[in-house]
């Protein structure tokens, strides 16, 4: 059993009166992969320079190893950033960039060397010392960041939307790479993204959070599978969420038909949200279908389609790697284990249904919904 | 947090050096010179300057249109040049206006008195001497000459910031070279020419040297009668009323000023 | 429209540079005349090495300047330091404080300090105040606005992450303020200060207020000589100022080109980039 080593208590921090986390409580085992995920806004980023120091908490504290931290200095703290844009000293080399923190801490100049020497070799870049910061390309400045912060050997590292300045492939490659140095090291790694994909491929843990609210902690496999609420299963992945009723145990009722599903301990006709994945969608000829519907759009995505179909007025997305035209009129069956309920909450019935993917595109021609946002600037 | 106390001494001195003056002028100015007292005969007394008031504007005036006629055309060219020529032609800008202002002023005096360089050399074409000097003709070209950088700095470097951008946008839309100028570059470049016409005014309404030289006796200005006060006919009240009134002046005009550029921040570029 | 705008900029610049050559060809001359150049000689820059009067003066001007210029330099890095970290509302006051000496007319300003040492003589009981500090206490009030406008905005260009690097990995406020945002704003306080000195040294209008009979300056005094006909020495000071000043220019220059390279390195903003 891992030993916990950070935990964050009842936090909370407001700017001018706009609160930006609301009583966040969490904790971060040693030598855990954990990542912070969720929209631009959602005090993520807050989080984390609570963790390192850079930010005070109005409220709550923050320990480590057990240990009440809040007045601690960003410079006492054993934890190290990888900033977003990496932050990398323009006015000396890779050697002195990395060796900065070593420097400080008065360390000798012979394990200085040896220690920049080990660190280059971790993050795959030997031979670069003398390099000018400036010239490296995004990949490798993003290594020398890593490299930098590593060297001091922190307990904790702390990650600030690292990959997002990288370009698709060599993302998902420095995915792999960050995990890989994580395991090797065995360092905890708390990562801050907005992109759920990455949180699923890199992380021992998800905690996915919105509007200063943690909404849900777990693995990765258990956030994809078992969202909590509306907003966790609409930001990972792509998910139908339908209105229902819970009958009983294990039977849910949802466009007028009772469907077997897996979940229990829900209040008789208590209402519910229902998720079902695209991918999870049978789609088989109209008359053996538990419901039927009209192809309303088809497009192309290489590895399946997307199909977009109509029932009773209400779009699904399905992800099929078969071909259905528009117009078509098709059923669909649907397996117990796939259908997973939640809790109503405030976020039930905000996301619509598959009319369109994003709610920006809905708002994109809204003209009431720009003046009010342009008073709203005018005034803050 | 800690870090604010920095600007602490620097505050205290602007308080000390800036405002606290300003408003000594302006107990001065309402104070009278002999006994001391509260008194409105310093500010009654401006009736009787107005016409200089007048002609100081005037005259600024004119020279800030000038410099702007002439003062645009370059900063557009020094504009379309390469990034080195730019740096190189802003310096070249930039430079007359680091050396004495003195000198340079009277550098023109000798180039257009009566026996001057100019009228040396237009004599020896047998045109008689031209009364180059001692006149608002004088005085308005020894303002245009020393205040012209002030005017094609910020416009070079509102000219230099337009997005090019816009100018293939323009040019995709159909504008040949002209339209462009006067549908693009023109309207976007309005913040530069106020901002110009200013840095030319301000200094040009208060100057009292250039005057003094290359101006006749009827060319006074109100900062020769602001100097002669304080150090010829010492009398300070008079000249602090006659300063508050110019303070006031200029800082209407920047108002006006900077209420079309609907900038927060001050006209002042560097 | 090119070539005729480049033509008329030729002009102008010819316009701007003719008084400069006309005092240049003044200081070879081998008589006391600006109009009729009688024969090149070096005679009057030799006389001005020599002069008793004039390189005092000079050497007040420089004293005065350099003074002037490292006292705003400090002053006005740590306000601008300061005035980063303020909320919206300081700030403004602040700034609003600091455009007051650039845009107020310099006749105002003399006055104003002037007005201000007079009546601090007054309450004081010291006859004569006007002198060396009243003097150099206007040139550093009208040098900061000039610092601060110019490292302001290498303070703002910085990454402020690049500040939170330093204290991540182990550095106090202060360390950090040395080890690396020193470096980024450096360009801003170089560039400052020079302009600092350079308005300084040719400051005329606020001097002429302030000044004591005990210090004068080189502007000053050649104002009250020009009541007079000029010496060829006095051409031959401003030709060799001249030349100086263009020196200085062309290092700032090469140190802002060195700079601006920098920034726009095609592979780079700062750091980090999309680009690989």
């Amino acid at each position: 059993m891992s030993k916990e080593l950070i935990r964050l208590e009842g936090i909370s921090k407001a700017y001018d009166g706009e609160v930006v986390l609301d009583n966040i409580n969490l904790y971060i085992n040693d030598s855990e992969f954990l990542t912070l995920l969720g929209p631009s806004g959602c005090g993520k980023t807050t989080t984390l320079q609570i963790i390192g120091g850079f930010v005070k908490p109005t409220a709550g504290s923050v320990l480590f190893d057990g240990v009440r931290i809040n007045d601690v200095p960003p410079h006492k703290r054993q934890v190290n950033t990888v900033f977003q844009r990496y932050a990398l000293f323009p006015h000396l080399d890779v050697y002195d960039n990395i060796a900065f923190g070593l420097r400080v801490s008065k360390v000798s100049e012979d394990e200085i060397a040896r220690r920049v020497a080990e660190m280059l070799e971790v993050v795959g870049m030997r031979g670069f010392e003398e390099r000018k910061v400036d010239n490296l390309s995004g990949g490798q400045q993003q290594r020398i960041a890593i490299a930098r912060a590593l060297v001091n050997r922190p307990k904790v590292l702390l990650l600030d939307e690292p990959l997002g300045a990288l370009d698709l492939r060599l993302r998902k490659d420095m995915q792999v790479e960050l995990k890989r140095i994580q395991q090797q090291l065995g360092i905890t790694f708390v990562f801050v993204t907005h992109d759920q994909e990455e949180a699923l491929t890199m992380s021992d843990t998800i905690v996915v959070m919105d509007k200063g609210v943690i909404q849900q902690i777990g693995r990765p496999e258990d956030i994809y599978n078992e969202p909590k609420n509306a907003f966790v299963a609409d930001f990972i992945g792509e998910s139908n969420i339908l209105d229902g009723i819970m009958r009983a145990d294990r039977a849910v009722e949802f466009f007028g038909r009772r469907f077997a599903c897996v979940d229990e301990g829900f209040a008789k006709d208590e209402p519910v949200d229902v998720v079902i994945r695209p991918e999870d969608v049978d789609i088989v000829p109209a008359d053996t279908g538990h419901l039927c519907g009209t192809v309303t759009g088809v497009t192309f995505k290489g590895v399946h389609y997307d199909i977009i179909v109509d029932f009773h007025g209400f779009k699904w997305l399905i992800q099929t790697t078969d071909y259905h035209p528009e117009g078509a009129y098709i059923g669909i069956r649907l397996n117990p284990e796939d259908i997973h309920i939640m809790k109503k909450s405030r976020y039930s019935g905000m996301f619509g249904d598959y009319s369109s993917y994003s709610a920006e595109y809905d708002e994109i021609g809204d003209a009431a919904l720009a003046e009010e946002l342009e008073e709203q600037e005018e005034e803050g | 947090m800690k870090r604010q106390f920095l600007s602490g001494p620097y505050i205290l001195w602007m308080v000390l050096f800036t405002i606290i003056p300003l408003a000594i002028v302006v107990y001065y100015a309402f104070t009278d010179s002999i006994t001391g007292a509260f008194t409105l005969k310093n500010l009654a007394a401006m009736g009787t300057y107005l016409p200089i008031f007048l002609r100081s504007i005037w005259l600024a005036v004119v020279s800030a249109l000038i410099c702007l006629v002439l003062g645009y055309p370059v900063a557009w060219c020094i504009a379309q040049a390469g990034p080195r020529a730019q740096r190189f032609l802003y310096m070249l800008v930039m430079l007359p206006m680091c050396i004495s202002f003195l000198l340079r002023t009277l550098a023109w005096v000798s180039l257009l008195e009566d026996t001057g360089i100019i009228n040396n050399l237009l004599g020896r074409l047998g045109i008689g001497p031209l009364r180059l000097v001692r006149n608002d003709g004088a005085v308005i070209l020894g303002m245009v000459y020393n205040y012209l950088p002030y005017m094609i700095m910020p416009l070079y470097t509102v000219i230099m910031k337009i997005d090019h951008r816009l100018v293939e946008a323009a040019q995709d839309l159909g504008c040949g070279g002209s339209q462009v100028f006067l549908r693009v570059t023109l309207p976007l470049s309005v913040p530069g020419i106020i901002s110009g016409v200013t840095m030319v005014f301000v200094p040009a309404v208060s100057t009292f040297y250039i005057s003094q030289k290359l101006g006749g006796t009827t060319s006074t200005m109100i900062g020769d009668v602001i100097e002669s006060q304080f150090k010829t006919a010492y009398n300070p009240n008079l000249g602090a009323a006659l300063s508050l009134v110019l303070m006031i002046l200029v800082l209407a005009c920047i108002a006006v000023m900077n209420r079309f550029t609907g900038d927060d921040e001050s006209v002042a570029t560097i | 429209m090119k070539t005729a705008s480049k033509v008329f900029t030729v002009a102008v610049f010819i316009f701007l540079y003719v008084p400069m050559l006309v005092l240049g060809i003044a200081s070879f001359n081998s008589v006391s005349d600006v109009v009729v150049f009688r024969g090149f000689t070096f005679d009057n820059y030799k006389a001005l090495f020599q002069d008793s009067v004039l390189l005092p003066l000079l050497l007040n001007s420089i004293i005065i300047s350099v003074i002037a210029s490292l006292a705003a330099t400090v002053l006005g890095t740590a306000a601008t330091l300061g005035i980063q970290r303020m909320g919206k509302r300081l700030r403004r006051v602040t700034m609003f404080m600091t455009n007051i000496p650039l845009t107020n007319p310099e006749i105002v300003t003399g006055v104003s300090l002037a007005l201000l040492f007079a009546f601090v003589g007054q309450a004081l009981k010291i006859n004569s105040i006007m002198g060396f500090w009243t003097l150099l206490i206007a040139h550093i009030t009208f040098n900061l606005p000039y610092v601060i406008l110019s490292v302001q905005p290498k303070l703002t260009q910085m990454d402020p992450n690049l500040t939170s690097a330093a204290l991540d990995l182990g550095c106090t406020p202060v360390q950090a303020f040395f080890k690396v945002v020193l470096h980024e704003i450096f360009p801003g306080i170089v560039s400052g200060a020079l302009m600092a000195f350079t308005m300084s040294l040719d400051d005329f209008v606020i001097s002429y207020f302030v000044y004591g009979p005990n210090f004068v300056t080189l502007p000053v005094e050649i104002y009250n000589y020009t009541k007079k006909p000029l010496h060829p020495k006095i051409y031959a000071l401003f030709t060799l100022l001249f030349l100086v000043i263009l020196l200085m220019m062309v290092v700032m220059n090469v140190l802002q080109a060195r700079d601006t390279a920098r920034h726009r390195n095609p592979r780079l903003r700062k750091s980090g980039g999309p680009i690989n």
